[in-house]
């Protein structure tokens, strides 16, 4: 066995090389090299946990804008309501009085038109009485041979046209 | 090797000096250049290529990068698991260790000789000195953070919680006992369990050459079970190269705790 038939004569070399090579492993690359590494691992992790929370402030100042807008839309579809049915009332009111106007004015003439057939109608009827009543005495002369009185006449017809 | 026909499987791990064994000496101490040296050398350059390569510093890491921090991310995770906020100093130390004594176990596994290579590859983490090295190193890390912080407080580490009054004469002997076996169970697990697996393939690798070289029968029915089952050792090796970096960090963390926290 190598190992301890070789103890006396190799020891010293084999302590003083380790403690040469694991002084270098431990000096070098653990002291020096791994922290390194070590702390490009932390600078990633502190990054992605920045990141995340960028993205939840993020996510959270969305989440409030659209809670303000909905609560502006909302006020402003309420005020666009308001609007909306005011005018309408506005409109109605205003319909309402001009159609009041015009059917006054439509009132107005149609009297006067009423007033106007009215006045037709009885001068129409009085020219026909007078027609009737000549043409009444005109009959009697040539039917009976008599004349009759043009008073008498008119009144006559007078009672046959109204009954 | 031995005579011809007969591997001994302990060779590889034998120590031969590549430089200086005449007169490179250190307070009377040789401290020639061998071949552990080299591969001591050789997986620490292949360890500081591998954490190099992971130093790109990019957000959106590439695969080498994400190796790299895969294996800090892994020790850290271990320290944190183990000893909590208070472990991650000791990130730089149980990385070195863990990395190193992986890159040892995986590196003495290559299979130069397929290539054509001379030189068969030093399993470092084979030889007790070394891992004893390591072991007292990591003991006394404890010892000293242990004293450090608690003072003569971290020998009640010694009495555990809920320790009966009537038992207090025998537990804190257990524990001592067990405190101090600490660096000798954690330097020959490791040494054991690579010589163990290298030892092992060595002899199923002489049964398939003495079998196959002694005719068709033997071949075949010695050499090719030998050989399936070297390769499936092979795997197994690989996953106690891991495995055993692993304990290794594991236990010195779970000590470190007990000096950091004192249960």
């Amino acid at each position: 066995m190598p190992q301890i038939a070789q103890l006396a004569e190799t020891y010293a070399s084999q302590v003083f090389w380790l403690a040469i090579f694991f002084g270098f492993t431990f000096f070098v690359i653990g002291r020096h090299m791994v922290p390194k590494v070590m702390a490009t691992v932390e600078l990633r992790e502190r990054q992605i946990v920045d990141d995340l929370a960028a993205a939840e402030a993020a996510r959270k100042a969305a989440d409030a804008a659209e809670a303000t807008w909905k609560v502006e839309s909302t006020r402003q579809r309420g005020e666009a309501h308001a609007l909306i049915a005011k005018s309408k009332l506005e409109a109605a009111k205003h319909s309402e009085t001009r159609l009041a106007a015009a059917g006054k004015v439509i009132d107005a003439r149609i009297a006067e038109a009423d007033a106007r057939i009215d006045a037709a109608r009885s001068s129409a009827l009085a020219e026909l009485e007078a027609v009737a009543s000549e043409a009444a005495g005109d009959i009697v002369t040539r039917v009976a041979g008599i004349t009759v009185d043009a008073g008498a006449a008119r009144a006559a017809v007078k009672e046959a046209l109204h009954g | 090797m031995a005579e011809a026909g007969n591997v001994d499987p302990m060779h590889q791990f034998t120590i031969e000096p590549i430089l200086g064994t005449d007169h490179w000496q250190l307070l009377g101490h040789s401290i020639a250049f061998t071949n552990s040296a080299l591969w001591m050398a050789i997986s620490v350059f292949a360890l500081w290529i591998f954490v190099f390569g992971g130093m790109k510093h990019q957000l959106v890491p590439g695969r080498w990068q994400m190796a790299v921090e895969s294996m800090t991310g892994f020790v850290d995770n271990l320290l944190a698991a183990n000893v909590g906020p208070a472990g991650r100093k000791y990130v730089p130390y149980i990385f070195s260790l863990f990395m190193f004594i992986l890159f040892c176990n995986v590196l003495g596994l290559l299979p130069l000789g397929l290539f054509g290579a001379r030189a068969q590859p030093f399993t470092v983490t084979s030889h007790f000195t070394v891992t004893g090295v390591l072991a007292i190193l990591s003991f006394s890390i404890v010892l000293i953070v242990g004293f450090a912080k608690h003072g003569f407080h971290f020998f009640s580490l010694f009495v555990p919680h809920g320790t009966p009054i009537w038992l207090l004469w025998l537990i804190p002997v257990v524990e001592l006992i067990s405190f101090l076996v600490r660096p000798f169970s954690l330097a020959l697990r490791l040494f054991v369990a690579m010589m163990a697996g290298h030892v092992l393939l060595e002899v199923l690798s002489s049964f398939v050459i003495t079998s196959t070289s002694s005719g068709f029968l033997w071949g075949t029915v010695v050499g090719i079970p030998s050989f399936l089952l070297m390769i499936a050792i092979c795997a197994l090796e690989i996953l106690v190269a891991g495995i055993q970096a692993y304990v290794f960090a594991l236990l010195t963390s779970l000590y470190l705790n007990d000096a950091e926290n004192l249960h």
